[in-house]
């Protein structure tokens, strides 16, 4: 019997470490010590949750676990995804430091942000009780808030953040409502005991059916999936940099895996029951239709943009369309490929934020398409490692953004939604205009003053972590499948 | 022995990190040319030797060699690993003595170019994909290939990137290079789906399992509609690849690179792979006699198209990715009458006189200090004798002259376009060989005979450096005597029972195909007078075309082709434009997507006040102010007021339905 200490010890050490960095800074002026502790802590979680991630999933399930009155998940999936939020947090925080330095506003309140942002995310995958998911949910939404409204004296950097309140709120309402209505038709809150009472038939259809309707509006919020997605932009661009890898990426991951956590329990239930398949069937069809819509208006929204930081925002909102069918195809297999398209988008994503941060200019400058022409000449290793970033977030072998396309592509076609792949692929090849154009921008154009910044090493540390994942997860996926010896 | 293939792409890849990293420091062209040619050099020597072992004793099937497992996911296994068989080391022969070849020409070509390994990392880049393209032994590893070559293919073509090119809607290399790869995409995109059908079909990618069970249950996929799915998407694949209509619009325009590019990639090897293609899974292709009659019908109408768009350019080049186009065709439309062999065997000559063609093209723009309008030439025969008579040699070959290589490739294709589909689809092709010789001998006339139309302020032409000639000379010789590989059995029949070589050969990769084929068409057989008869027309119809070019242009006023513009000044027109094809699908394709993210997703969707902050520093507080009015005007609201719309739409398709 495995003590219930050891297998809760990454979101221990995360909710800790991120109190002691809030007092750290409180405590001291050493704007350094703050940053190693920040980094310890989230090292601490990616080394424990791996720790727990060698325990089998049966074993676990065996496991007692009244300290938690059952409401947490233990290993497997979520471990998995421990592990990805501690490398977006370091990620974020090698590129964050220099940027703010930078732009004179390294304040420490910025890690231990970010911190208790990884708090909110690693409770939602752990969660197994919607009030957790929602705790989780909301715990990351408000740090978000805040991270957006970074720059306070920039006036875009307010209006997203207050937008991003404002309609964030009302996406909480609307979860939250949904929660209330699925407790209302199954009377439980435990995920594991709601599927018990589906397979059972003991729920009342109707509630069940809008409970889910309103959860799916509450989470394809926090994803940015149409026809919720209109903040997303505006916060991407209006947050600093180094952030918006962070809240495009771990963020998106976060809400990702609530919405995993619910399909996994409430719309894949193992029945013969033929009001609830068709029930969860039309839930599946608005999600894929939903995923379809996102990934074509995201890219076609990304088309027009003359602004990287821009067009790297729209690009993320299609991300999460591709990523979504993952979700719709509703098997182990897909939920397998929404886990290794998050690591996958993670690397290249926060890479390419991480390139875009650096090459900024205080206030704001150098940040259109045409800045970046012929950056091959002055910083031939960034333009190098952009020009990867691209090529995987276009889907291109041998980077991991294939293989991540892949997965997704043969878990909805074996689900039956090969239309939605046909979409995708077309949403992919109308993709490939604006990723080929900066790498065409950067290679082939010709510039009097190609742009030329000073050096960071921190954000380069990112750069080249995320050169590192997003190769390594092309040519060996095996790697990161071997995680996957669970089954949840 | 077998187990050498590892090496054969090892090197230059090899050889692409190590010029890629250090070829900088390097300052010496003659050792950052001798490690380019060296790394191709030894794979084709190695691959050679392993050719030679094989017809010694040839296995009894493909050999396989692993290198590494790829990915191991339950039944989802991919191994990269490489498949020594027939087609495989015929293709990877071409690649490296061919590529071989252009290396050394490049390094005089390229002499002084201030990217000078650049240059040859990116070459030896392509080889190695393109080598991964056809030893891979399974589809997977063919796409890594297939994406690959498009990539160096696009960094080659935007190598002088800083050049103005003309073109429709592009004004720079770069365009064209931007061009080429998304128009490619188009097309991998149509191999990505085949791949995923293939693999639920099958249950696996690797290409002899699939061949195999494919074969085994032909009875049951004859015809079905998953097998013409399947190979209806590879061959969109193959139309990207291998510029066929409708997605032949890159390949004149990725002229634009330099010259032994356009040899290598746009010529001899890139554009072949979708040969390759189709001839590996050419079971499945024979499981859908739907898909063939695709494969044939846009291969003829390919060929015809681009043969006569050939016949009134200008630009050197240009003529010649017209014709390349067009061979093409010729090559899918042997493909789509079911005769593999012709198809792969033209592919090899092509290679051979295709090449040698744009490395004399090459010679001659160096020559004349980078003309390219053959307007502007005329009797270069005097300056530059050795290119002269290769060109020659390689005119003939490609005009199909007898027993230049080319006169046994096309004729077989012609042959069995005939014996197979009939009538018309051989006379489409007959008069697209007419225009053929026709474009080329007109190409001839006006380059080296006449009176000299330039003006010598850069100096007078100057024969190319023997780094350039030796690579021409050796590839006449190929392009002259390579065709006596394939002599038809009525050519050679009273030599020996078997004469040709190409087709005795590759009969072990085709016989699958073969069987299921013959299992449904049946075998007519034709007599072997109307076979002659039908190749002595092909002849005549060339020395036709050669005749009347000879007419047109050795008149130095040029009076007949004159008036034709005159009289057929539409036709003219329209072949000009390319049938404005580049048009259409700017006004189709480009610019209604481009509109709509624009004028609609952006400007509608999106608050036109962000625009203003979009452009940062510059409009400073103005925008600033912008944005402040547009806060207060209420833009949230409309945010809310779309998901609202979301909400209640979904709410309604759970309750309603």
């Amino acid at each position: 019997m495995i003590n219930e200490f050891i297998l809760a010890l990454p979101l221990l050490l995360i909710a800790i470490g991120s109190i002691l960095v809030l007092m750290l800074d409180a405590a001291t002026r050493n704007k350094q010590i703050v940053y190693y502790t920040s980094i310890l802590v989230l090292l601490g979680l990616g080394i424990s949750a791996g720790y727990t991630l060698q325990f089998d999933v049966a074993i676990i399930a065996q496991a007692d676990k009244t300290i938690s009155a059952n409401t947490i998940f233990y290993g497997g999936m979520s471990a998995v995804f421990d592990i990805i939020f501690a490398m977006g947090g370091l990620l974020t925080l090698f590129a964050s430091r220099e940027y703010l330095q930078r732009n004179y506003k390294e304040i420490n309140e910025c890690y231990s942000l970010v911190l208790l942002a990884v708090v909110g995310m690693v409770v939602i995958a752990h969660s197994n009780s919607l009030i957790m998911l929602f705790l989780g949910v909301e715990l990351m939404s408000i740090v978000f808030y805040i991270l957006t409204g970074f720059f306070r004296n920039r006036e875009h950097a307010l209006e997203a953040a207050l937008k991003y309140f404002i309609l964030g709120s009302f996406a909480s309402g609307f979860l939250l409502y949904g929660i209330a209505l699925i407790y209302g038709s199954t009377g439980s809150l435990i995920l594991s005991d709601i599927s018990q009472q589906i397979a059972s038939g003991n729920y009342n259809s109707i509630y069940l059916s809008i409970g889910l309707g309103l959860m799916t509006v509450g989470l394809c919020f926090k994803v940015a999936a149409f026809p919720f997605h209109q903040w997303a932009p505006d916060v991407y661009y209006g947050s600093p940099t180094a952030i918006s890898g962070f809240l495009c990426t771990s963020g998106k991951a976060a809400a990702l895996v609530a919405l995993v956590v619910v399909a996994k329990n409430v719309l894949s239930v193992e029945t013969s029951n033929v009001n609830y398949l068709l029930e969860s069937t039309t839930a599946r069809n608005i999600l894929a239709g939903i995923s379809a819509c996102t990934m074509i208006i995201g890219n076609l929204s990304a088309l027009a943009q003359k602004n990287v930081k821009r067009m790297l925002a729209y690009s993320s909102v299609a991300h999460a369309g591709y990523i979504l069918m993952g979700i719709v195809a509703c098997s182990t297999e897909g939920f397998y490929a929404v886990a290794f398209y998050c690591a996958v988008y993670l690397f290249m994503q926060v890479g390419a934020f991480a390139i875009v941060g650096f090459i900024e200019f205080r206030d704001e400058g150098n940040m259109l398409i045409s800045d970046y022409a012929d950056l091959r000449t002055t910083h031939p290793a960034l333009a190098a490692a952009m020009a990867c970033f691209m090529l995987s977030l276009a889907g291109i072998p041998p980077f991991g953004g294939f293989f991540g396309k892949y997965f997704l592509f043969v878990a909805a076609i074996k689900s039956g939604y090969l239309w939605l792949t046909l979409i995708a692929v077309v949403a992919s090849i109308i993709s490939m205009y604006f990723y080929i154009g900066l790498i065409l921008t950067m290679y082939f154009k010709n510039n009097e003053n190609p742009i030329n910044v000073g050096k960071m090493q921190g954000t380069k540390l990112t750069v080249a972590l995320s050169i590192i994942g997003v190769i390594l997860l092309g040519i060996m996926p095996n790697v990161f499948y071997g995680l996957f010896n669970f089954t949840f | 022995m077998y187990d050498l293939v590892k090496f054969v792409p090892l090197l230059p890849l090899l050889g692409f990190l190590f010029l890629g990293l250090l070829g900088n420091k390097i300052k010496n062209e003659k050792i950052i040319g001798s490690i380019g040619c060296g790394t191709v050099g030894i794979a084709f020597v190695l691959l050679f030797s392993m050719f030679w072992n094989f017809i010694q004793a040839p296995p009894e099937s493909a050999v396989i060699v692993p290198i590494y497992n790829w990915i191991t996911i339950d039944d989802f296994n991919i191994q990269i690993a490489y498949q020594v068989d027939q087609l495989s080391l015929l293709f990877g022969m071409i690649i490296t003595g061919v590529g071989f070849l252009i290396h050394v020409y490049s390094i005089g070509y390229m002499h002084g170019d201030r990217s000078f390994f650049r240059f040859f990392s990116y070459l030896n880049l392509f080889i190695f994909m393109m080598l991964n393209l056809v030893l891979a032994n399974n589809f997977l590893v063919t796409f890594l290939g297939w994406e690959g070559v498009g990539l160096c293919s696009y960094l080659l073509i935007g190598f002088w990137y800083d050049k103005k090119f003309q073109g429709t809607r592009l004004t720079w290399t770069g365009d064209a290079a931007n061009k080429a790869f998304i128009t490619n995409r188009v097309g991998d995109y149509g191999f990505l789906i085949g791949m995923f059908l293939v693999f639920i079909t099958f249950g696996t990618l690797e290409y002899t399992s699939v061949n195999q069970a494919a074969s085994n249950a032909y009875m049951s996929y004859y015809g079905s509609g998953i097998m013409t799915a399947i190979t209806i998407m590879f061959f969109l694949g193959c139309t990207g690849k291998s510029a066929q209509l409708p997605l032949a619009i890159w390949l004149p325009d990725a002229m634009a690179g330099p010259t032994s590019v356009s040899a290598l990639i746009h010529a001899a090897t890139m554009v072949t792979s979708g040969i390759f293609l189709i001839a590996r899974n050419s079971v499945l292709f024979a499981l859908a006699p739907d898909t063939m009659t695709v494969v044939l019908v846009v291969g003829i109408i390919t060929a015809f198209t681009a043969a006569s768009v050939g016949l009134v350019q200008n630009d050197l080049k240009k003529v010649l990715a017209y014709s390349t186009v067009s061979q093409l065709g010729f090559m899918f439309a042997a493909l789509g009458a079911g005769a593999f062999t012709a198809g792969v065997f033209h592919v090899m000559t092509h290679a051979f006189f295709k090449g040698l063609l744009f490395l004399a093209a090459g010679a001659i723009i160096h020559g004349m200090h980078d003309e390219q309008n053959i307007k502007k030439m005329g009797g270069l025969k005097s300056y530059m004798p050795k290119t002269y008579f290769t060109f020659l040699i390689a005119t003939f070959a490609i005009s199909g002259i007898p027993f230049f290589s080319g006169f046994f490739s096309k004729d077989e294709i012609l042959w069995s376009v005939y014996a197979n589909n009939g009538i018309l689809p051989w006379a489409i092709l007959a008069i697209s060989a007419l225009f053929t010789a026709f474009y080329m001998f007109r190409l001839l006339y006006l380059v080296f005979f006449g009176k000299e139309r330039f003006n010598c302020e850069h100096g007078k032409p100057h024969e190319a450096p023997a780094t350039m000639t030796i690579p021409l000379i050796i590839l006449a010789f190929l392009s002259a005597f390579g065709g006596f590989l394939g002599i038809p059995d009525v050519l050679g029949s009273w030599a020996s029972e078997s004469p040709n070589l190409i087709h005795n050969y590759l009969s072990p990769i085709f016989a699958d195909a073969n069987r299921v084929l013959h299992s449904h068409a049946g075998h007519s057989s034709h007599s072997s007078i109307l076979e002659l008869g039908l190749m002595l027309v092909s002849v005549l119809l060339a020395v036709f075309g050669i005749y009347k070019a000879k007419q047109y242009y050795s008149d130095p006023a040029w009076t007949s082709p004159r008036k034709l513009v005159r009289n057929y000044n539409g036709i003219y027109r329209m072949l000009l434009s390319k049938y404005k094809l580049d048009e259409f699908y700017f006004a189709v394709v480009v610019d209604t997507l481009l509109n709509f993210s624009k004028n609609f997703l952006w400007k509608i969707f999106d608050v036109k006040g962000i625009d203003g902050v979009v452009n940062g520093t510059a409009k400073g507080t103005l925008a600033f102010a912008d944005v402040a009015r547009k806060i207060q005007s209420g833009i949230v609201q409309n945010y809310a007021l779309l998901m609202t719309a979301g909400i209640v739409a979904i709410l309604c398709i759970y309750i309603f339905i």
